[in-house]
């Protein structure tokens, strides 16, 4: 049976991995080959690199850290963040990531999935969703939640589906940081309406988080950051939780 | 020296990363000499079925391929590689190689295509299975399987919908539909299994 995905997201500034490096017995927590090594061991199934480096004169160190962790980390691996063109996305690829996820460049110009996806494959195309609610819908956003784009987030996710895109990574801006759980109505939606993998972010808190979301909001994967990072929940005790309560989990 | 045959589909160098990890001599080559001197061959492969033959018989690579497997030397395709040993794929309708009888097909399942992700291959005995546990998970990206005229080669099968062949072993001829180079421990213990089966069999002709 297919597992259940656990995805730890770190965020990478100019090559480093920077906030909640609050990591124990690390020798260099925010060298990204050095945590990705620790997740993997800890039974991660994939991981996220997220790029948020302002300045495009560093925009090379992201490949870098791409080739480097392709070298060591022997499962896959994403990189979003600052990704605009098919040639932005070859780079990284050709450096040993097997996916790209796309957000604002997406919704400026939708083609550049189904470019993407057309010369690379779905597979190798994430389209990054934040989601936040507005009454009894939700638009898509873009910078961290600010700026609304008229975008309802169930027709997106089907635009982009129709596009090539071979999974949605959507992220509840409303839940993201807040620990109160993922939010399972946005993620049951969207995981209704596309025939692709939904990956759940934003929100969750403790282990019972990740179960609601695989069980009521269907998700086929799920991301966290901050609180793996912390320590405060393990990833080989969350999929023995997970595993208790027959989550098939690898 | 194991040869990472070069046929321009991606996902070359992450076999290439895998096996350096290994501390395993490998070079990624779309030279027939280069090919036909190696020890061992893998046949990796993300991409389509038909644009992946295209490729091969351009560049004459089709052919070296079967010579090579024809004189005993051990091969070892990956995802699109492990389906492109076989007759004939859904995918595009085209002819591969005939080292392996059968055909490639869709999944016609409810579940969602392409499976993305790590399912279970439930084992029977096999040399590049050795020290791995039975029912272990490894790293799957596909919308087609093998399908093998003799289920007797058959040495993995996992559940996706249907129980469809997820390796093979036919002699000198090993296949696996998931990506070893991505599946963590347990997929470089199979990639150190090819490169013992491929270092074995120099030392025994």
């Amino acid at each position: 049976m297919l597992a259940k995905r656990i995805i730890p997201c770190l965020d990478v500034d100019q090559g480093r991995v920077v906030k909640g490096i609050n990591f124990v017995k690390l020798r260099e927590a925010g060298d990204p080959i050095e945590m990705g090594k620790f997740y993997n061991d800890q039974g991660a199934d994939e991981l996220v690199f997220l790029d948020i480096t302002a300045s495009s004169d560093n925009r090379k160190t992201i490949i870098e850290v791409a080739r480097n962790v392709a070298k060591q980390v022997f499962i896959p691996f994403t990189v979003g963040g600052g990704i605009r063109t098919v040639e932005d996305m070859r780079s990284i690829l050709l450096a040993g990531a097997d996916k790209v996820s796309i957000n604002t460049a997406a919704l400026k110009n939708p083609q550049l999935i189904s470019d993407g996806a057309n010369i690379f494959g779905n597979q190798c195309i994430v389209l990054a969703i934040d989601a936040k609610r507005n009454n009894n819908n939700w638009k898509v956003y873009v910078n961290g939640g600010r700026t609304l784009t008229g975008k309802d987030v169930i027709n997106w996710a089907k635009q982009g589906v129709s596009l090539g895109a071979g999974e949605i990574l959507l992220t509840s801006i409303n839940r993201d940081g807040t620990k109160s759980g993922y939010d399972l109505e946005l993620t049951k939606k969207i995981s209704e309406s596309v025939n692709i993998p939904v990956i759940a972010s934003g929100g969750a808190g403790n282990e019972q988080d990740f179960y609601e979301v695989f069980i009521k909001g269907k998700a086929d994967a799920t991301l966290a950051a901050s609180l793996f990072h912390f320590g405060e929940l393990k990833i080989k005790e969350l999929k023995n939780y997970l595993a208790n309560k027959q989550i098939p989990v690898r | 020296m194991i040869v990472i045959i070069n046929y321009g589909l991606g996902n070359l160098g992450s076999v290439k990363n895998a096996l350096d990890k290994l501390g395993v001599d490998s070079m990624i080559s779309k030279s027939i000499k280069e090919i036909t001197a190696g020890s061992g061959l893998i046949l990796p492969g993300v991409g389509s079925a038909s644009e992946g033959m295209r490729n091969l018989r351009k560049s004459g690579l089709d052919k070296v391929i079967i010579k090579q497997v024809e004189k005993k030397k051990p091969i070892l395709g990956i995802c699109l590689g492990m389906q492109l040993l076989f007759s004939f794929s859904e995918e595009g309708n085209a002819e591969c190689l005939h080292i392996i009888e059968g055909k490639v097909k869709k999944f016609n399942t409810e579940l969602k295509v392409p499976q993305i992700g790590w399912n279970q291959v439930k084992q029977k005995p096999s040399k590049l299975f050795l020290g791995i546990k039975d029912k272990s998970y490894f790293y799957f990206v596909h919308s087609y399987y093998c399908q093998p005229k003799d289920r007797k080669i058959e040495t993995g099968m996992t559940d996706y919908g249907i129980n469809f062949c997820s390796a093979i072993e036919d002699k000198n001829v090993f296949g696996v539909q998931f990506h070893p180079e991505k599946s963590g421990e347990d997929g470089l213990k199979l990639l150190k299994n090819f490169t013992d089966i491929v270092y074995a069999n120099n030392t025994g002709n």
